[in-house]
């Protein structure tokens, strides 16, 4: 193999985590190679030290069999390697030919050839087949657009590596086709092509190899003809086949009535129409890879930006569910995915944070007595058993999984019928981990209805009556009773889409 | 020992308040005398609590204003209003109390236009109180029709110059309005929802805390004050002048919250340390008077005088001062 880049050993310590752990990857020369894994795997990590955006704190990498240590993008860029964000990092306000030219712009007489940067940007768009005018601005062109000049700059710059982190995450179909056709010509070019993606379909469609990472490892890859889906969607979520089952919670299913149903109920843009009914006391899982709709699913449920079609009803009673508020007045509550930007408040202590939700309910004018607060708070530490020296305690400081049972407290004061989990255990220790797990099975036994979304599969078997399983914006499967297991959600997580009948 | 967590919030604001009154003592000793004559307290102190009314009247909204992450930057145009409006209206021989409820209700109106583009349109708040600073002062104008106006009513020029026990109405008026403002937030929930929404408010709103009310309350808090300041002024000098009443006290407001330790991005905030922060301000004004430097360095003197405060105070200068009294401790010379 022709290897154009080789990584060894790369390792980067953040305070208190390992996000690469000695990870090798090796490009070789003309090839597509996908990097997979789930959020937080290292992916970016690893792209930012091979850009030199961080200083890496262990390893080796090898540029051309040269050792090489760039200390900035720019550094990157100048040895060969560019690379092309999900957010295009370009101006958008300037013109299209002035963003190709950016910093090497043609002079003459001292001043900008304008007339030869637009020829010269005409010239370098002529190999990506994009016939456009080059005087008028980018922001006047579609995303897929800025995306080819991204890469057009970026190539005509780095002439060795190119690096696309989700490039295709806001495209369509056909804009996707169009984007893997100037891969592939690239790649004839002997290009080597980093490509991130979530999408399965796209990384089998495009990549020659593939490497996955999982808690900052390499835990495997090759080439992509020889790993199957299956195999592929086992190594980025850490699940073994070969694995015991963990037993499924045995529990009849409630015929009461169910404590909220949805029908037709979507946001374009966001997530498809969907229908579900939940039942008292019944844990419905959501199951499916990042960007497969899941978060999205749980955020229209909760109101928050609102849906725009269908009908929802929750405890028996048609509810418009246009905002968390009213969501909340239904008797919801929703412990968000990203707890630091959508769930805590950072600068407040573990009191006022528990007591955020049952206030607002209230309004300004109904304080509730301090005395009262005090005792619901130690309530609440002591049954979740949240370490924190006093209520007061900044929650900003408290560790992510006694920050989880806080929000989590916040919900459970407020005694909702039906609780949304979004990633209830994610990037917490085994302690708090294992108590959330506790916590989930009691709360459901006591009637409350719950809608977990979880990457960690076998929690998921293991307490869901019903699991779901979502991909490209959609419900693809749903497994319930003794058909919940951790192979089958991985099993419908993985299927090939069905073949499209039309094109 | 540890102090209350309110003590301990204000301390650095009342020392430095201390150390300024102790500095300009030594410059000018006459400058803590009090004495009282025609039934009325006289002195440098006084002084300082009357002339600083308008502004700290200003800081109690601002701070609101700030600690939801916004900026207020209408308010002096808005006193401009306010005092144009109560001018015009006791000119036209409307009873007192009609002529203060509009003038209030006048201020209260600008800042609901304010909370609106914020909340509402999502205009950014520099910008959208800014369109308000700027048109503000052609509404006052309006209002007094490009003049002066000026107006004889004893009882408007009382919130100016009345004095109650002998203590000047301006001061009661500003202490009063920060006593029932820092009650009603403390005693209701108000406080706490505007810190939510201030540190964190995309967690705020999944909450169920309704941010866009939160948000616009602020900002008509803020308006109601600029309309007493303004008020204050108008009454003062028994007219209305539309160009120059509350001109440039948006910045002293700002300053005087900033001085008070309150963060610009929102969050926690002590409407107290915003007051002492005002009075800090007008009592470098009026040391700066009486030390007897030439007028034309007063500004000059002032800037400098915050710089060295913000300095003093700034939690970056903390740690430095910490390492090198540690590195003095540890090299032996």
């Amino acid at each position: 193999m022709d290897a154009v880049l080789e990584a060894r050993g790369i390792t980067k310590r953040f305070p208190g985590t390992v996000a690469l752990d000695a990870v090798d990857f090796t490009l070789a020369r003309g090839e597509v190679h996908a990097l997979l894994g789930e959020n937080g795997a290292g992916k970016s990590t690893l792209i930012k030290c091979l850009t030199g955006a961080y200083a890496r704190d262990g390893g080796t990498v090898l540029l051309d069999g040269r050792p090489v240590a760039p200390r900035s993008t720019a550094d990157a860029q100048a040895l060969g390697i560019g690379t092309v964000y999900q957010e295009v990092n370009l101006l958008p306000n300037l013109t299209v030919a002035e963003n190709l030219m950016l910093g090497r712009e043609p002079r003459r007489l001292g001043l900008t050839d304008r007339r030869g940067a637009g020829r010269e940007a005409a010239r370098l768009l002529a190999d990506y087949d994009l016939d456009i005018d080059v005087t008028r601005p980018l922001d006047a062109y579609s995303v897929a657009v800025q995306q080819i000049v991204a890469i057009a700059r970026a190539v005509s710059l780095s002439d060795k590596v190119l690096i696309l982190d989700e490039p295709t995450a806001s495209l369509d179909a056909a804009e996707v086709e169009r984007l893997f056709g100037i891969l592939r010509r690239l790649r004839g070019r002997g290009l080597a092509i980093v490509f991130i993606s979530h999408f399965l379909d796209q990384v089998y469609a495009i990549a020659d190899r593939l490497t996955v990472l999982r808690n900052g490892r390499n835990v495997g890859g090759g080439p992509a003809a020889g790993v199957d889906r299956l195999a592929l969607v086992n190594m980025m979520l850490g699940h073994d086949l070969a694995q015991a089952e963990t037993g499924h919670r045995a529990r009849a299913p409630d015929d009461g009535p169910p404590a909220a149903q949805f029908r037709d109920f979507g946001r374009s843009g966001r997530v498809e129409p969907f229908d579900l009914t939940i039942r008292k006391g019944e844990i419905v899982g959501l199951a499916g890879l990042l960007g497969s709709g899941r978060t999205e699913m749980a955020e229209a449920i909760f109101g928050i930006d609102g849906s725009d079609s269908g009908t929802a009803e929750v405890g028996g009673t048609a509810r418009r569910l246009d905002s968390p508020r009213a969501a909340i007045r239904a008797g919801m509550g929703f412990c968000p995915e990203d707890r630091k930007t959508d769930g805590i408040v950072a600068d407040l202590g573990v009191r006022e944070n528990m007591m955020l939700a049952l206030q607002a309910r209230r309004g300004w004018t109904r304080p509730v007595a301090r005395r009262e607060q005090d005792r619901m708070v130690a309530d609440y530490i002591r049954r979740l058993d949240i370490r924190t020296p006093h209520a007061e305690k900044r929650v900003g400081e408290l560790s992510g999984g006694n920050q989880q049972k806080v929000i989590l407290a916040r919900w459970l004061l407020m005694n909702p019928g039906f609780l949304i989990l979004d990633e209830p255990t994610r990037g917490i220790d085994v302690g708090a981990h294992a108590e959330i797990i506790r916590v989930i099975e009691e709360l459901c036994d006591r009637g409350m209805s719950l809608l977990v979304i979880s990457s960690e599969l076998d929690e998921l078997a293991a307490y869901s009556d019903r699991v779901i399983v979502m991909r490209d914006r959609r419900q693809v499967a749903e497994l319930a009773g003794a058909a919940v297991s951790t192979g089958a959600i991985v099993a419908a997580i993985a299927a090939a889409p069905q073949q499209r009948t039309a094109p | 020992m540890t102090l209350p967590a309110g003590l301990a919030r204000i301390l650095p604001m009342l020392a430095t308040l201390v150390l300024l009154v102790a500095a300009i003592t030594v410059v000018s000793p006459g400058f803590l005398e009090i004495s009282v004559a025609n039934g009325r307290l006289y002195g440098s102190p006084i002084d300082v609590l009357n002339r600083g009314a308008p502004v700290a009247l200003l800081a109690i909204g601002m701070t609101l204003v700030i600690a939801t992450g916004g900026i207020d930057l209408s308010v002096g145009a808005v006193m401009a209003i306010c005092g144009a409006v109560a001018a015009k209206m006791v000119t036209l021989g409307y009873p007192l109390p009609v002529t203060l409820l509009a003038a209030l209700a006048t201020g209260a109106a600008c800042g609901l236009w304010n909370g609106l583009l914020v909340s509402v349109l999502r205009i950014q708040p520099i910008i959208a109180t800014l369109i308000l600073m700027v048109a503000g002062r052609g509404i006052a104008q309006l209002v007094t029709e490009g003049a002066i106006l000026t107006f004889s009513d004893p009882g408007l020029a009382f919130l100016g110059s009345g004095a109650v026990l002998g203590v000047p109405f301006p001061v009661l008026l500003w202490t009063a309005a920060a006593v029932g403002t820092i009650l009603v937030l403390r005693r209701t929930a108000l406080g706490f929802l505007i810190e939510a929404v201030g540190v964190n408010a995309r967690a705020a709103y999944r909450a169920g805390v309704n941010t866009r009310v939160t948000i616009i309350a602020v900002y008509v808090v803020s308006g109601l004050c600029a309309a007493l300041a303004g008020l204050v002024v108008t009454a003062d000098i028994r007219g209305a002048d539309a160009n120059n009443a509350g001109l440039w006290l948006e910045l002293d407001a700002i300053l005087a919250v900033v001085i008070g330790g309150n963060s610009l991005l929102g969050g926690r905030f002590s409407v107290v340390a915003s007051l002492i922060g005002a009075m800090i301000t007008q009592t470098v004004n009026t040391g700066i008077l009486l030390a007897g430097f030439p007028p034309e360095y007063n500004l000059l003197i002032k800037a400098w005088i915050v710089l060295v405060i913000l300095v003093v105070q700034s939690p970056r200068l903390r740690p430095l001062l910490a390492r090198r009294r540690a590195m003095r401790r540890g090299t032996p010379t």
